[in-house]
């Protein structure tokens, strides 16, 4: 791993920056999570005395909790938490070079028409200096606006008080394993606050902002959105995150004020080797309508379910997600809607395809809570099948303890049929071409959401990783 | 005379896999810009010819020969064949959700032009208007996802217009008539001869029931399919004959062979 040569040089660069005080010992990444390592992440950070003693808190709450046992095999995981670096500083992490990715994502770059200045910040060997002209000019015109859009050290650096009301607020610590792990040693992220009334017309994409630390295995981000507030941020692009990691677990964190709207979408393609588990959570008042839109490839293991608090009178949430699971992959997605208040709805919608040995689950969850009179769900959760040998399953958990609400449940498997493809090839389409069209036909209802040259690189994706040819 | 459009010889299939044949010696010839009516009962062999001929992986062809403009085509994949020139109009056309008209069709288009040939999205979209008006289709109609929650006869006029857009040497039309209305017969069998128009070469060979169509489309031959075998051919007054008399008079014929 180029990354140990790194860490071996980096007593001297703490010295030379001089992040060294008498009670500090010279930092050293060690692999591993201890006390120690936590403490260096907050110290490195300057963060105020609160933050350190929240992450401390959740690093105990992190020890107390099992692993879980349902969703995808997660017994090989703890093995390969021992082996991680849980802190590099920014700089570090940017002291790669293009030499050591791997053939396979350059050629996958080529074939994807990245252009050659983009590779390199999509592989994390350099910054993006064209996104980053957009961004700052954009920027601009979001602070008139009085957005903020930040680095979530910044967010909190620049904007203590706003940050602290928020934060952990819709993930605590304690929820489940990973989140207690992820406040403990979070790094990299956004901050977002959209004020009361704001429109913002264009996306707010991290992938601008993001080039300077490239996204973090403990990614955190806060969103909050005013009331009567409407924005569409963007996470993540569809190029495959190459990254040495083998770990991502991120906690995201939304606030949708009464008569807002929110849209968070997020396509992640991670290489193979990748555990990826990630707390997604919206808590949705009066009026508000949040919409999360999520693209899950590649990884070994993705265990990802956004959620909607549904929490104020005719509240609105909606999930729509597509997973692909090729071969060796599990994708354990789906959603969670709580229905808190009365007269809130909320509509899941989720697309998987299979191919050779991959597994896709769908996990959902529905709880409507005694009172919320008049709640309206719907999940209709599809499955597309390429072959003999992929697997899905569905697992739908449903807990109603008020008798007006109406929840529907529709859940298809499909495999590509023989005659569908002969349909196609009989009008001169070769076996892959027809194999591809009828894959994009079925996430189209999902695609169709998303901003047009996502969806056309989503497809693009897809392509190419039923040719096998993606690393 | 030159060499036929399509030339089979003692054409023998059956279901891969299994062991009765379904087809069972066909021969059958047919010349550029000639309209051949294939009729016969149900289960005798006609879509199974069709779907052969178009190369369709579920069969398994055990003797004989496909020549298409003298090459044979067996060994051909079904999307060689189609972009050789030859195009079946389904009896039971599949459903492909999520996928519209107007993008499947202009990528089977572009599946027969050289790269860097590829039609325009305009000059695909004016070709689709016009032929879909000569088919008198709602022009919302190229939007919708192929197939899906089509009727019947909806179902018929989209294969037509495939085979319009498409232009092939060969059109196999399956029953392209059952399930159409009276009006949309004769929309659908002008549509049909004004591609012959267009295209003096283009050989038809339609499967059908019904000497309705045969009213519209005049064809130049009418054979009948019996168990696997053309039991008898002849001129358009063979599909007369049928239309009064039936098939028992064949039935007793192939009987006493
Ligand atoms: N894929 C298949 N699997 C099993 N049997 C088949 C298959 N294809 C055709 N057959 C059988 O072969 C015979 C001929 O079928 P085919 O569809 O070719 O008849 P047809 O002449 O087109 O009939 P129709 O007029 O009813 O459309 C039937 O008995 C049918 O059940
Ligand atoms: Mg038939």
């Amino acid at each position: 791993m180029p990354r140990n040569e790194t860490i071996t040089e980096l007593g001297l660069d703490e010295y030379k920056y001089g992040f060294v005080t008498e009670d500090q010992p010279v930092f050293k990444a060690v692999p591993g999570l201890s006390e120690d390592i936590v403490r260096q992440i907050s110290h490195h950070k300057e963060e105020p005395d609160w933050m350190l003693e929240f992450r401390l808190k959740a690093l105990e709450v992190y020890y107390s909790k099992p692993m879980p046992k349902w969703g995808g095999d997660l017994s090989k995981l703890e093995d390969t938490l021992d082996e991680i670096y849980f802190y590099l500083k920014p700089q570090d992490q940017m002291e790669r070079s293009w030499d050591d990715v791997p053939q396979e994502i350059k050629d996958t770059f080529e074939k994807l028409g990245i252009p050659e200045a983009e590779r390199k910040a999509l592989a994390g060997v350099g910054a993006q200096y064209e996104s980053e002209m957009v961004y700052h000019s954009l920027k601009e015109q979001w602070e008139e606006q009085g957005v903020i859009f930040e680095s979530i050290e910044d967010g909190l650096a620049k904007h203590p008080e706003l940050f602290r009301q928020y934060f952990s607020t819709v993930v605590p610590t304690h929820d489940n394993k990973f989140a207690a792990l992820n406040s403990a040693v979070w790094s990299g992220g956004s901050f977002v606050y959209i004020p009361k009334g704001v429109k913002v017309e264009i996306p707010l994409q991290a992938y601008f902002r993001v080039n300077a630390e490239r996204m973090g295995q403990f990614e955190r981000t806060l969103i909050i959105c005013e009331e009567g507030a409407e924005a569409h941020y963007i996470e993540g692009c569809t190029a495959p995150v190459y990254s040495t990691d083998s770990f991502h677990s991120g906690v995201i964190e939304i606030v949708v004020k009464k008569g807002a709207r929110f849209r968070y979408t997020t396509i992640q393609n991670w290489s193979n080797n990748m555990y990826n588990l990630v707390t997604q959570r919206a808590l949705v008042h009066e009026e508000a309508k949040m919409e999360w839109l999520d693209g899950n490839l590649g990884s070994k293991l993705t265990m990802k379910y956004p959620s909607c608090y549904l929490v104020g009178e005719r509240a609105h949430g909606e999930i729509l997600s597509i997973a692909y699971a090729g071969d060796g992959q599990h994708q354990d997605t789906g959603g969670k809607v709580i229905h808190a208040a009365p007269n809130t709805t909320s509509q899941i919608t989720s697309k998987s395809i299979s191919k050779g040995l991959g597994r896709s689950s769908y996990r959902g969850l529905c709880k409507v809570y005694d009172g919320a009179e008049g709640a309206k769900s719907n999940v209709e959760c599809d499955a597309l099948l390429l072959d003999e040998t992929s697997r899905t399953d569905t697992y739908p958990y449903i807990e109603i303890d008020e008798n007006t609400a109406s929840i529907g449940h529709e859940a298809t498997v499909s495999k590509v049929g023989d005659e569908q493809l002969f349909y196609l090839m009989s009008r001169g389409l070769d076996e892959a071409e027809a194999m591809a069209m009828i894959v994009r036909g079925f996430i189209e209802p999902v695609a169709k959401e998303l901003p047009l040259e996502y969806a056309i690189e989503l497809n693009r994706l897809i392509e190419l990783e039923m040719e096998g040819s993606v690393g | 005379m030159s060499e036929p459009l399509l030339s089979i010889r003692g054409l023998r299939a059956k279901v891969d896999g299994e062991d009765g044949e379904i087809l069972r010696g066909v021969d059958l010839d047919v010349q550029r810009g000639e309209v051949h009516a294939l009729m016969g009962p149900n289960g005798s062999g006609k879509s199974t010819l069709a779907k052969v001929i178009a190369g369709h992986p579920a069969y398994e062809v055990t003797a004989g020969e496909i020549l298409f403009e003298g090459e044979d085509v067996l060994e051909l994949e079904p999307d060689e064949r189609s972009r050789a020139g030859i195009f079946l109009a389904f009896q039971y056309p599949a459903e492909i959700p999520g996928v519209s008209i107007a993008n499947f069709l202009r990528t089977a288009v572009n599946a027969r032009l050289g790269e860097g040939e590829e039609m325009d999205v305009f000059g695909f979209q004016r070709t689709l208007t016009e032929k879909m008006e000569m088919l008198k289709m709602d022009p919302g109609f190229a939007a919708r996802y192929v197939n899906d929650g089509f009727s019947g006869g909806e179902k018929k006029r989209n294969e037509i217009l495939q085979m319009a857009v498409l232009r092939p040497a060969l059109g196999v039309l399956d029953e392209t008539d059952s399930g159409l209305d009276i009006d949309a017969l004769k929309i659908v069998a002008s549509g049909v001869n004004r591609l012959s128009e267009a295209d003096e070469a283009l050989g038809v060979l339609l499967i059908t029931h019904y000497k309705r169509i045969l009213n519209y489309i005049r064809p130049d031959r009418v054979h009948v399919m019996m168990a696997g075998r053309i039991a008898e051919s002849g001129g358009a007054s063979l599909a007369d004959k049928l239309e009064a008399e039936g098939y028992d008079w064949l039935h007793r014929a192939v009987a006493a062979v």
